[in-house]
C-alpha cells in the first residue's frame, strides 16, 4: 500500500496548494517587491528606489501613531471581548443556581434567550453596525447623548466620536459590541464538551462560581481561548478595524489623528494619495506587526495540554 | 476535544507545528491588507493602438473619425448618469457610423485603474466621486491628453466663438496644473459660501452680516431665539474654508491664499489669515456655534441646520439636492458670498469661492481622444448645459445657459452671488493640489480642533504652517504654483 501514496497526496494537495501560491503567497511577494519601487498604483511605469519607502517610513509620525493605534487594538480589544465572552458563557452554561429537579450544572434563567440575543450583532455587517453606532453616537440627536438628556443629565454631552481623548474608546466598543457574541457561541460550544462531573466534583468539595471558573472551566477550555485570542487579534489589526475607523470617525482617522490605524493608512496612501509603493511598505509593516502578535500570543499561551 | 484523539499529541501544548500553522492562517486573512494592491499589478503591455483621426471640417472641427469607436465612463453619483446620455445621443446623431459605448458607475477607480495600468483606458472619463484617481499622479505620469484642442475649437453653438471663450471664470485655470496644457475640464460649477435660510434671518429682522461685527449682531439675536449661529460638518472640518478661504481672499487680498497655495514659508502667518481665525474662534468662544457640532457628519449637520437649529453653514451648492429631503419647502435656501472683517478688507462683499466640479478627462493612451473631446464640446453647447441644469440643478461650465428655465431657490441665489461678485471669484487649489494636506492636516488637525476650542487660532496657525512646511518639502508628492 506505500507504493505511489506520496504521488496520491501530491495529487490531492497540488490544487489547493497552487491556488494557495497563486493567491497568497504571490501577491505576498509583489508587495513586497513593490514597497522597493516608487508605483503610484496609477500608470505601468515604476522604478527601484531601495529602501527609500521605508527610511521615509521611520520618519513618518502617522505612521506611528496608526502602529500604536493598531497595537492598542491588538491588546486591548481581545482582552476586553474574551474576558466578556467568558463571563457570558459561564453564566449561560454553568454560572446558573440549580434549580429543583433540574440538572446540577445548568445556566442562568433565560440563558437560551441570551444565547440568541448575543449572536444577534454577528449577523449584521460591519459596515452596518458601524453606521448605526455613528448615528447613537450623534452628539446632536444621537440615542446616547439623547438618553443621556432623557435621563436628567443635560450637561452631561460628550462630543463621542467629536472628542480626540474619547474616539478611539467609542470605536473600541462598537468592535467589542459587534464581536463579543460569536466568541459567547464559540466558548459556549467548547464548555458543553466539559464533562458534568468534573462540575459536580467540586460543587461536593464545596467551590463557589469563581472557583469553578478559574480551576476548571478556564483550563479546560484554554486550547480555544487562545484561537479566539488569535482570531480576535486579526480581526482587531484588519478589515474589521478599518470598517469601522473609515466609516465612523472623524476625517476619517481623526479628529487629530486620534484613531488612525495601519490598515486605514495603507487604504489612504494606496486610493487617496497614489502612493501605491508606500502603502505597499506600510502593509509589510501590518504583515510583520500581524506574525509577531501570533508569535507572541502562542508563546505566552502555552502551557499542558489537559486530557478528560 | 476528544479524550483520545488528543491523546497522541504529546504535552507540548502548541507546538511549533501549530505555531506555523496558525502563522499561516493568519497570514491568509491578514493578506487582503497587503496583497490587494498588487491585484492591479503593472505587467501591462504596450497598450491599445490608435484610432486614425479624420477629417476637420467646419462641423468636425477636432478631426474625429466619423467611424471610430467611442468610450465614455461617467461617475454616477449625485448628478445622475442622465445628462451624459442625452449628450452621448446627440454625439450618435452627429456621427451616425460611430458607435458609443457608454457606462456609469461609482466605482472609478477599482474599473480604471487596471485598464490605465494596461494602458487601455476609455475615451473619456468622468473622475469624480470617492474614488477619483489622483489628478496629480495621472498627470505627473503623463497618462492625460491635453485638451487645448478642445478649449480652442469653435464652440458647438457658434462658430465664431472658441470654447475657452463660452466657460466661466476659474475652468480653465482650474484645468492646468504647471505650464499651459490644460488637462481637465470642469463640467459642473459649484458656488461656495455661508449657506442659510432667508425665512430664518427674515424671522430675526436682520440682514445678511457684511462685517464682522455685523456677524456677531446676528449670532447673538439667533442665540437669545434660542438658535445657534453656526454649524459645520465637524467630522469633515474641511468644509469650513468653503467660507473661510474667500473671507481670507477678501480680507487679505488674492495673493495672500495664492501664497497659501504656493506652500510659501509664512504664508498662514500673514494678518489676514490670523484676523480671520480669530474671528471664527470666537463663534466658538461667544458659543454661537450648535451644541455638538464637532461630533456631526456633513448629512447630520446639515438636518441639523435645515431643521433651524442653526443659522449658518459653510458648503457647497450642492447641498440644495443632497439635503432636499430635509430642507422644508418654505426654507428659502440661499447663498452669501462670506463675511468680512470690516471696511478696511482688500476686497469688496462680495467676494466668492467658485469652481469647476466633475472634472473630466480624456486619457492620453486613449484610442480616439478626438472623439472624446468632441463629446466634451457637445456637452458645453447651451441646449446640454441647460438640460444639466434643470435636471440636477447644477450649473454648468458654459456661461449662461440659466435662461427660459425655472431655477430653484438656491440656484436663483447662486446665480445671483455670481452676479454681485463679477470678477471678484477666488479659487484655492488647496484641495485638488494636495488633498491630504487640505482635508486631514488643515481640516481635520487644524481647523477642526480649533473649531472645537482644542486649540487657539495662534497654536492653529503654528500647527498649520507646520504642516505646509512638510509638505513643501515633501518629496513624495507633486508640487504646484499659482500661473
Amino acid at each position: 500500500m506505500q507504493h505511489g501514496k506520496y504521488r496520491f497526496i501530491v495529487g490531492f494537495l497540488a490544487l489547493p496548494l497552487g491556488l494557495y501560491a497563486l493567491f497568497v503567497v504571490w501577491p505576498f511577494v509583489q508587495s513586497i517587491y513593490y514597497s522597493f519601487t516608487d508605483w503610484t498604483g496609477l500608470s505601468p511605469e515604476f522604478k527601484m528606489v531601495g529602501l527609500d519607502n521605508y527610511k521615509r517610513m521611520l520618519h513618518d509620525d502617522i505612521f506611528w501613531k496608526s502602529l500604536q493605534h493598531s497595537l492598542m487594538f491588538a491588546v486591548v480589544l481581545p482582552l476586553v471581548t474574551i474576558s466578556l465572552a467568558l463571563f457570558f458563557a459561564f453564566m449561560i452554561n454553568v454560572g446558573g443556581r440549580r434549580r429543583k429537579g433540574g440538572p446540577v450544572i445548568t445556566g442562568v434563567r433565560g440563558s437560551s434567550f441570551y444565547k440568541i440575543v448575543y449572536f444577534f450583532p454577528q449577523v449584521l455587517s460591519i459596515a452596518i453596525v458601524s453606521l448605526l453606532f455613528a448615528f447613537a453616537y450623534n452628539p446632536d440627536s444621537g440615542a446616547i447623548n439623547s438618553l443621556l438628556r432623557g435621563i436628567g443629565l443635560d450637561h452631561v454631552q460628550p462630543l463621542w466620536l467629536g472628542d480626540p481623548s474619547l474616539a478611539l474608546w467609542c470605536v473600541m466598543a462598537v468592535l467589542v459590541w459587534s464581536t463579543v457574541g460569536f466568541f459567547v457561541v464559540l466558548f459556549s460550544a467548547g464548555m458543553a464538551s466539559i464533562p458534568a462531573d468534573l462540575y459536580e466534583a467540586a460543587l461536593l468539595d464545596g467551590a463557589g462560581r469563581a472557583a469553578t471558573f478559574f480551576r476548571i472551566t478556564l483550563p479546560l477550555l484554554w486550547d480555544t481561548v487562545q484561537s479566539g485570542w488569535v482570531y480576535m487579534g486579526i480581526l482587531a489589526l484588519g478589515a474589521e478595524s478599518f470598517a469601522v475607523v473609515q466609516i465612523m470617525t472623524t476625517g476619517p482617522g481623526g479628529p487629530d489623528y486620534s484613531t488612525t490605524v495601519m490598515v486605514l493608512y495603507v487604504y489612504q496612501k494606496a486610493f487617496r494619495d497614489g502612493q501605491a509603493a508606500y502603502a505597499t511598505t506600510i502593509g509589510v509593516a501590518l504583515l510583520v506587526v500581524t506574525l509577531a502578535f501570533a508569535a507572541i500570543v502562542m508563546r505566552l499561551g502555552r502551557r499542558e495540554r489537559l486530557e478528560y | 476535544m476528544g479524550s483520545t484523539s488528543a491523546a497522541n499529541h504529546g504535552s507540548e501544548g502548541v507546538g511549533r507545528r501549530d505555531l506555523i500553522k496558525r502563522s499561516a492562517a493568519l497570514g491568509l486573512f491578514s493578506v487582503p491588507a497587503v496583497g490587494f494592491l498588487s491585484a492591479c499589478a503593472s505587467s501591462g503591455g504596450g497598450g491599445q493602438s490608435k484610432d486614425k483621426t479624420g477629417k476637420k471640417t467646419a462641423k468636425n472641427p477636432l478631426g474625429v473619425n466619423e467611424t471610430a469607436k467611442m468610450e465614455f465612463v461617467l461617475f454616477d453619483g449625485g448628478f445622475g448618469k442622465e445628462y451624459a446620455q442625452d449628450a452621448v445621443k446627440i454625439y450618435e446623431k452627429d456621427f451616425p457610423k460611430a458607435t458609443v459605448k457608454f457606462s456609469a458607475t461609482q466605482k472609478i477607480q477599482s474599473t480604471l485603474q487596471p485598464r490605465f495600468n494596461q494602458g487601455t483606458p476609455p475615451d473619456l472619463i468622468d473622475n469624480s466621486g470617492a474614488e477619483q484617481m489622483d489628478m496629480g499622479v495621472l498627470v505627473g505620469k503623463n497618462q492625460l491628453a491635453d485638451l487645448t484642442p478642445l478649449f480652442d475649437a469653435p464652440s458647438y453653438d457658434d462658430p465664431n466663438k472658441k470654447v475657452r471663450d463660452t466657460l466661466r471664470p476659474g475652468i480653465v485655470e482650474m484645468g492646468q496644473f504647471d505650464g499651459n496644457p490644460i488637462w481637465i475640464m470642469y463640467y459642473a460649477y459649484t458656488v461656495y459660501g455661508v449657506w442659510y435660510s432667508q425665512k430664518a434671518l427674515d424671522s430675526l429682522d436682520a440682514e445678511y452680516p457684511q462685517t464682522w461685527d455685523q456677524m456677531i449682531a446676528v449670532c447673538e439675536k439667533a442665540k437669545k431665539k434660542g438658535m445657534a449661529g453656526w454649524t459645520y460638518a465637524g467630522k469633515y472640518p474641511y468644509y469650513i474654508p468653503f467660507s473661510l478661504y474667500p473671507m481670507i481672499g477678501k480680507v487679505g487680498g488674492v495673493e495672500v491664499l495664492n501664497a497659501i497655495d504656493n506652500l510659501e514659508p509664512n504664508a498662514w502667518k500673514h494678518p489676514a489669515v490670523k484676523a480671520c481665525f480669530e474671528a471664527y474662534y470666537e463663534l466658538y468662544k461667544k458659543g454661537y456655534i450648535l451644541q455638538g457640532t464637532p461630533g456631526l457628519d456633513h448629512i447630520q449637520s446639515q438636518t441639523a441646520w435645515a431643521q433651524g437649529k442653526a443659522l449658518f453653514i459653510p458648503n457647497g451648492s450642492w447641498v440644495e439636492n443632497e439635503s432636499a429631503n430635509v430642507i422644508p419647502s418654505d426654507f428659502n435656501l440661499a447663498v452669501s458670498a462670506p463675511t468680512g472683517i470690516d471696511k478696511n478688507d482688500k476686497m469688496p462683499f462680495g467676494t466668492i469661492w467658485a469652481s469647476g466640479g466633475e472634472p473630466f478627462i480624456v486619457p492620453a493612451k486613449a484610442a480616439n481622444a478626438p472623439g472624446g473631446m468632441e463629446q466634451l464640446r457637445i456637452m458645453l453647447s447651451e441646449a446640454s448645459s441647460k438640460n444639466f441644469t434643470s435636471k440636477v440643478k447644477s450649473l454648468t461650465a458654459y456661461n449662461g445657459g440659466t435662461d427660459g428655465i425655472t431655477l430653484t431657490p438656491g440656484l436663483t441665489s447662486g446665480v445671483a452671488a455670481l452676479k454681485l461678485a463679477g470678477s471678484n471669484v477666488v479659487n484655492p487649489r488647496m484641495q485638488d493640489w494636495y488633498v491630504q494636506l487640505q482635508k486631514e492636516k488643515i481640516g481635520v488637525a487644524g481647523l477642526g480642533e480649533m473649531m472645537a476650542g482644542r486649540l487657539t487660532p495662534a497654536e492653529t496657525i503654528q500647527k498649520i504652517q507646520g504642516f505646509a512646511d512638510e509638505a513643501a518639502k515633501d518629496t513624495s508628492i507633486k508640487h504646484y504654483k499659482h500661473q
